[in-house]
C-alpha cells in the first residue's frame, strides 16, 4: 500500500512541479493534466471512488481543456521576453515555503491527537445520490445557478464585442 | 513520512496535499504568466480536495458523506471558477494583447 | 528836536480814516487785475494802474487836507481804525491803520510822484514786451509802499514791507533773461533779508515786552508812553535800554532797506532794472521806506531820552547816537565813490545812498521833522534826476556810459533845464532850490549837536563831494561835445511833461520848510507856525547858510575847472584820475566793499553750502544708504526664510506626503500577483500565531 501511495504522490508532485517549472504553456496544461491523473489514482486509492472519476471527467475533461484552449487563444505559445518567472520569484518562493512550513507544522504537531478510521467506508453510489437531492439538496440547486451564472458569464465575458472593434 | 506510514496514512495525505498546495501557490505566485496562475490555483484547489478526501476516509463517520460531498461540490466550483477566470484571461488578452500580469496594471493606485 | 506835546486824543475815526484803507489796497487790486490780463493789453494795464494810484492820490489829498484843516484848528489828529486779525487763547493779534502828519504827507508824496512816475513808463516801456507784467509789478509795489506808509501795527508794517522787497526784487530782475539782472536782483533781496532779520527780532521783542505790535491803541499802543516806560525799565546792556535796543534792531532793518554802510552793496547793482524803477522805487519811495521806518518808531528810539537835567547831553540816546554816526558815515562813503563811477544811473544811486545817509543823520541829530522834510525833498529832485537819466538814456539810444555822451544841453535842451534843476537841488544851492533848505536843516542839527561835532564836518565834506560829482556828470554830459555813435534826441512830450512838473516841485518845496515859515517841521510836530523872517535871526544860521552856500559854489567850481568842456576820449583817462591816480583807483572799484563781502561772507557762505552738501551726501545719504541696505538685507533674510522654511517646509511636507502615498500607493500596484503574495504571507502569519497560541 505505502508504495502505491508514495508512487501516486510522487506522479502527482512531480506533475505539479512540472506545471509550474515549465517554459512552453503547454507543457505546463498538460504537467497539470498529468497531476489532475495522479490526484484522482490518490482518490481511488482512498475509496472515493466517485470524487475520483469526478475528478478525472471535470478537472481533466474539462478544465485542462480549458486551459489549453485559452493557451491557444492568447498566443501562449510564444515565450515572453522577460523570462517567464518574475523579477521577484523569490519572494514568492520564500512566501510558498513559508505556507508548507506552517502547514507541514500544523501537520505533525497535531497528527498525534486525531481519531483515525482505518476501514473502508461502504458508500455506493447510490448513497451519494440519496445525499444529493436528501440532505445536500440546497447545496445542489446553488452549486447548479453558479453553473449557469458561470457559464453565461464567461460567455459573456470572453465574446467578441463587435461594436467596440474598429 | 515514513515512519508515519503504518499506523496513520493521513498524515502522508495530508502532507502531500500541503506540498501540493504550496507548489500551486508558489507556481501562482512566481510565474508571469496568467494562465499559469490559474492553473496553479487549480492545483490548490486540487490539494485542498485531497485533504477533504483523506480526512472523508480517515475521520470518524465517513458514511455521512461530508467530506465527500465537500469534495464534489469543490470540484463544481473550481470547474465554474476556471471557465470564468479564463474568458476573463482570453478578454484581457484582447484588450491588452498581452497575457503578463506584470504589464496588466491598470488597477493601480 | 523833540514831539512836544501830546497829540489830541482821539475820540471817533473820521470817514477819510475809516476808508484809508483804500488808498494800499485799490493799486493792490489793480495789480491783481492786471496779471489777470493777456501782454497785448497795454492800454487796460496802463489805465488801471494810472487809474488806480489817482484813486490813492485823489483819497491821500482828502486826508492830507483833513489833517492839515485838524491842525489847524489846532488840535492835531492821529486817527487810527485797528481791527482783530486772529485770536490765540486769550490773546489777540491786531492790525491797522493811521492817519497823521507824517502818514499824511508820506502818501501824498508816494502817489504823486508815483503816479508821474507811471505816466512817465507809459512812454519809457513803449517798445517793452512785457509792458503788463511791468505795471502789474509797479502797482503791486505802489499799493504795498502805501500799506507800509498808512499800517499801524509794526506786524503790517512788516508785512508790507515784505511785498514791497518782493515787487523790487521782481522789478530788478524785470528784464531777467540778462543774467547781470538776476543777480542783481538776487543781490538786493539777500541783502535786505540780512536787515530784515533785525528787524524781526525786534519786533519779537517788542510784542514779548509789551504784548502789542500797534503803534496807537488809546493809551496802550507800544509807542504809547505806558509801553515805552514799561520797555525803559529794562536794560539790554551797552548802556542801552530796551527800547533802544529794539529801536537799533528796527534800525538794522532800514539800513538794509535804504542802503546805508554795510548793506548799501545792492542799490549800485539795483540799476540792472529798467529806470522808472529806479527813479520809483530806488530814489524816491522803497529806500525811503527805511528813513520812514525811523521815524515811525521815533518815540522808541528817542524814549528816556535824557534832558539836560540829569546830566546828559542835548537830549540824545544810544540808539540815536548810532543812527547818526551811520548815517554821516554813509553819506561821505558814498559820496566818494560817486565821484569815480561812469555809468550815468550808477552816479545816481551813489548819490542816493549819499542822500539816504543825510536823512539817517538828520533822523537822529534833529529829529523827524528835519530827517523827514530832507526826504520829501529828495524824493522829487531824485526822481526828476532819474527820469531825466532815463530820458538821456533814451535818447542816447541806450548808452549809459557819459564818457559816451555829451554835447547834450543843445540836441536835448528840456532834459538839459530839468536835469540841472534837480542837479542844482540836489547839491543844495542856495536859496531857490528846496535841497538847500533841507539840507540845511540836518547841517543846522549837525551843528547843535553836543556829543560830537564829527558828523557836522562829516556831512558838510559830503556836501562838497556831492557839489563835486554832480558837477562832473553835467559836464560829460550835457556839455563838450558828442562822443557817442548815433545823434541823440529829445524824449517824446510824455516823458519830458513829467519831468516839468517835478522840477517845479523840487523848487517850490523849499518853500515850506525855510526858517522863515517853517510850516513842514511844524505840521509834523503839532505846532502852531507864522511867517517870520525873524526865523532867519537865530544865532549862527545866517552863518551856516554862508557857509554851506560857499561849500556848494566851491564843489561846482572844482567841478567846472576839472571837467566843464574838455570832454576827453571815452579810454582817455579822466581829469582827476590824472591828477590823483592813487585815490581814483579804490574810489573807482567801489572801496572794494563787494571785494571784501565776497571774500568774508561770501566765501564763507559758499564753504558752508559744501560743508552741508558734504554732510548731505555723506552722512545723511550714508545713513539713508545704510538703513537702504539693511532693509535689503532683512528683505533678503525674509525670502531666504520664505524660501527655505515656510516654502520649503511646506513644500518637503506635501513631498513627503505625496512620497509617503506614493509608497503606500505602490501596495496597489494593481498587480495582482503582489496582492496574492500579501494574502499568503498574511495566512501564513496568522496561522503561525494561532499554532503558537494554541501548543499544548
Amino acid at each position: 500500500m505505502n508504495v502505491v501511495f508514495y508512487l501516486l504522490a510522487a506522479i502527482t508532485l512531480a506533475g505539479g512541479l512540472a506545471a509550474v517549472l515549465l517554459k512552453h504553456l503547454v507543457h505546463c496544461a498538460l504537467a497539470t493534466t498529468v497531476a489532475f491523473a495522479g490526484l484522482a489514482l490518490l482518490f481511488l486509492q482512498l475509496d472515493a471512488q466517485f470524487a475520483g472519476f469526478a475528478q478525472i471527467l471535470v478537472y481533466i475533461g474539462a478544465v485542462a481543456i480549458l486551459i489549453v484552449f485559452t493557451i491557444l487563444l492568447t498566443r501562449g505559445s510564444e515565450l515572453p521576453k522577460g523570462g517567464v518567472f518574475s523579477r521577484t520569484w523569490f519572494v514568492g518562493l520564500v512566501i510558498a515555503a513559508g505556507v508548507f512550513a506552517v502547514l507541514a507544522w500544523a501537520v505533525l504537531e497535531s497528527v498525534r491527537g486525531i481519531p483515525q478510521q482505518t476501514a473502508v467506508p461502504a458508500v455506493t453510489v447510490h448513497d451519494i445520490g440519496n445525499a444529493l437531492v436528501g440532505r445536500y439538496v440546497l447545496p445542489l440547486e446553488i452549486v447548479g445557478l453558479l453553473l449557469t451564472a458561470a457559464t453565461i458569464g464567461a460567455v459573456i465575458v470572453a465574446m467578441h464585442e463587435k461594436e467596440r472593434r474598429q | 513520512m515514513t515512519s508515519m506510514g503504518m499506523t496513520t496514512p493521513l498524515a502522508g495525505y495530508l502532507l502531500v496535499a500541503a506540498l501540493l498546495f504550496a507548489i500551486g501557490l508558489a507556481g501562482a505566485l512566481v510565474r508571469r504568466n496568467a494562465i499559469l496562475v490559474l492553473i496553479g490555483i487549480e492545483l490548490m484547489l486540487n490539494a485542498a480536495n485531497l485533504n477533504l478526501i483523506a480526512f472523508w476516509r480517515f475521520g470518524p463517520h465517513p458514511e455521512a458523506l461530508t467530506g465527500m460531498m465537500f469534495a464534489l461540490f469543490s470540484i463544481a466550483v473550481a470547474a465554474a471558477e476556471a471557465a470564468v477566470g479564463l474568458g476573463l484571461v482570453i478578454a484581457i488578452h484582447r484588450q491588452t494583447n498581452t497575457t503578463e500580469l506584470d504589464k496588466i496594471d491598470r488597477m493601480k493606485g | 528836536m523833540q514831539e512836544s506835546a501830546a497829540f489830541t486824543p482821539q475820540l471817533a475815526a473820521s470817514t477819510i480814516t475809516g476808508i484809508l484803507w483804500l488808498i494800499p489796497a485799490a493799486p493792490m487790486i489793480a495789480s491783481g487785475l492786471i496779471a489777470l490780463l493777456k501782454q497785448p493789453r497795454r492800454k487796460l494795464a496802463a489805465s488801471l494802474a494810472i487809474g488806480s494810484l489817482s484813486i490813492s492820490l485823489l483819497l491821500s489829498f482828502v486826508a492830507f487836507c483833513h489833517v492839515v484843516a485838524g491842525w489847524a484848528r489846532g488840535s492835531v489828529v492821529r486817527e487810527f481804525v485797528n481791527f482783530t486779525w486772529f485770536r490765540y487763547g486769550s490773546s489777540t493779534v491786531d492790525l491797522g491803520w493811521v492817519l497823521d502828519p507824517l502818514a499824511a504827507i508820506m502818501l501824498v508824496m508816494v502817489c504823486f510822484v508815483g503816479l508821474l512816475i507811471f505816466i512817465y513808463s507809459v512812454g519809457y516801456m513803449a517798445h517793452d514786451e512785457n509792458f503788463t507784467r511791468f505795471f502789474c509789478f509797479m502797482s503791486l509795489f505802489a499799493g504795498a509802499m502805501l500799506g507800509v506808509v498808512v499800517s499801524n501795527s509794526l506786524l503790517l508794517l512788516f508785512m508790507c514791507w515784505e511785498i514791497v522787497g518782493l515787487t523790487s526784487y521782481l522789478l530788478i530782475g524785470f528784464w531777467y533773461q540778462k543774467p547781470s539782472a538776476a543777480a542783481a536782483a538776487k543781490k538786493a533781496f539777500v541783502t535786505t533779508r540780512v536787515g530784515d532779520i533785525f528787524f524781526l527780532l525786534g519786533i519779537v521783542w517788542l510784542f514779548s515786552q509789551t504784548g502789542t505790535l500797534l503803534f496807537y491803541n488809546h493809551g496802550v499802543g507800544s509807542l504809547e508812553p505806558l509801553a515805552l516806560a514799561v520797555l525803559l525799565t529794562q536794560h539790554a546792556g551797552l548802556g542801552l535800554s530796551a527800547a533802544g535796543a529794539i529801536g537799533l534792531l528796527i534800525f538794522a532793518g532800514a539800513v538794509g532797506k535804504s542802503g546805508q554802510l554795510p548793506l548799501h552793496v545792492w542799490l549800485p547793482d539795483a540799476m540792472e532794472g529798467p529806470t522808472p524803477v529806479s527813479a520809483l522805487i530806488h530814489a524816491a519811495t522803497m529806500v525811503a521806506a527805511g528813513v520812514f521806518l525811523v521815524a515811525r518808531v521815533y518815540p522808541l528810539m528817542a524814549a528816556g531820552v535824557p534832558t539836560l537835567a540829569n546830566g546828559g547831553l542835548n537830549g540824545t540816546t544810544t540808539a540815536l547816537t548810532v543812527v547818526t554816526w551811520v548815517g554821516a558815515s554813509t553819506a561821505v562813503f558814498a559820496a566818494l565813490i560817486a565821484i569815480a563811477q561812469n555809468d550815468i544811473k550808477r552816479i545816481l544811486a551813489y548819490s542816493t545812498i549819499s542822500q539816504l545817509g543825510y536823512m539817517m543823520a538828520g533822523l537822529g541829530l534833529g529829529g523827524v521833522a528835519v530827517g523827514i522834510f530832507h526826504l520829501i525833498t529828495h524824493a522829487f529832485f531824485k526822481a526828476l534826476l532819474f527820469l531825466g537819466a532815463g530820458s538821456v538814456i533814451h535818447g542816447c539810444h541806450e548808452e549809459q556810459n557819459i564818457r559816451r555822451m555829451g554835447g547834450l544841453r543843445s540836441d536835448m535842451p528840456l532834459t538839459f533845464v530839468t536835469y540841472a534843476i534837480g542837479m542844482l537841488a540836489l547839491c543844495g544851492f542856495p536859496i531857490f532850490f528846496s535841497g538847500f533848505w533841507s539840507k540845511d536843516g540836518i547841517l543846522e542839527a549837525a551843528q547843535h549837536w553836543d556829543i560830537s561835532k564829527g558828523p557836522f564836518y562829516l556831512l558838510v565834506f559830503g556836501a562838497l563831494l556831492t557839489a563835486f560829482y554832480m558837477t562832473r556828470q553835467v559836464c560829460y554830459v550835457f556839455f563838450g561835445h558828442w562822443r557817442g555813435h548815433e545823434t541823440a534826441h529829445e524824449s517824446p512830450r510824455v516823458m519830458t511833461v513829467p519831468l516839468a512838473i517835478l522840477a517845479f516841485f523840487a523848487i517850490a518845496l523849499g518853500v515850506i520848510g525855510t526858517p522863515a515859515w517853517p510850516w513842514f517841521h511844524a505840521f509834523l510836530e503839532n505846532r502852531a507856525v507864522k511867517f517870520d523872517l525873524h526865523g532867519f535871526a537865530e544865532p549862527g544860521l545866517l552863518a551856516l547858510m554862508l557857509t554851506s552856500s560857499l561849500i556848494v559854489f566851491l564843489g561846482l567850481g572844482l567841478g567846472w575847472w576839472l571837467y566843464d568842456n574838455k570832454s576827453p576820449e571815452p579810454e582817455a583817462p579822466d581829469a582827476l584820475e590824472k591828477s590823483a591816480p592813487l585815490l581814483w583807483a579804490p574810489l573807482r572799484d567801489r572801496l572794494y566793499v563787494d571785494e571784501i563781502y565776497g571774500v568774508t561772507v561770501i566765501a564763507f557762505y559758499a564753504w558752508w553750502a559744501r560743508v552741508a552738501d558734504w554732510f548731505d551726501r555723506r552722512i545723511w545719504g550714508g545713513i539713508v544708504a545704510a538703513i537702504t541696505w539693511l532693509f535689503g538685507l532683512w528683505a533678503q533674510f525674509n525670502r531666504f526664510l520664505d524660501v527655505h522654511w515656510v516654502d520649503g517646509g511646506f513644500d518637503k511636507t506635501c513631498e513627503e506626503l505625496s512620497s509617503g502615498g506614493g509608497l503606500l500607493s505602490r501596495v496597489e500596484g494593481g498587480r495582482v500577483q503582489n496582492y496574492l503574495r500579501i494574502l499568503a504571507a498574511a495566512v501564513v502569519a496568522l496561522a503561525a500565531i494561532l499554532l503558537w497560541s494554541s501548543r499544548p
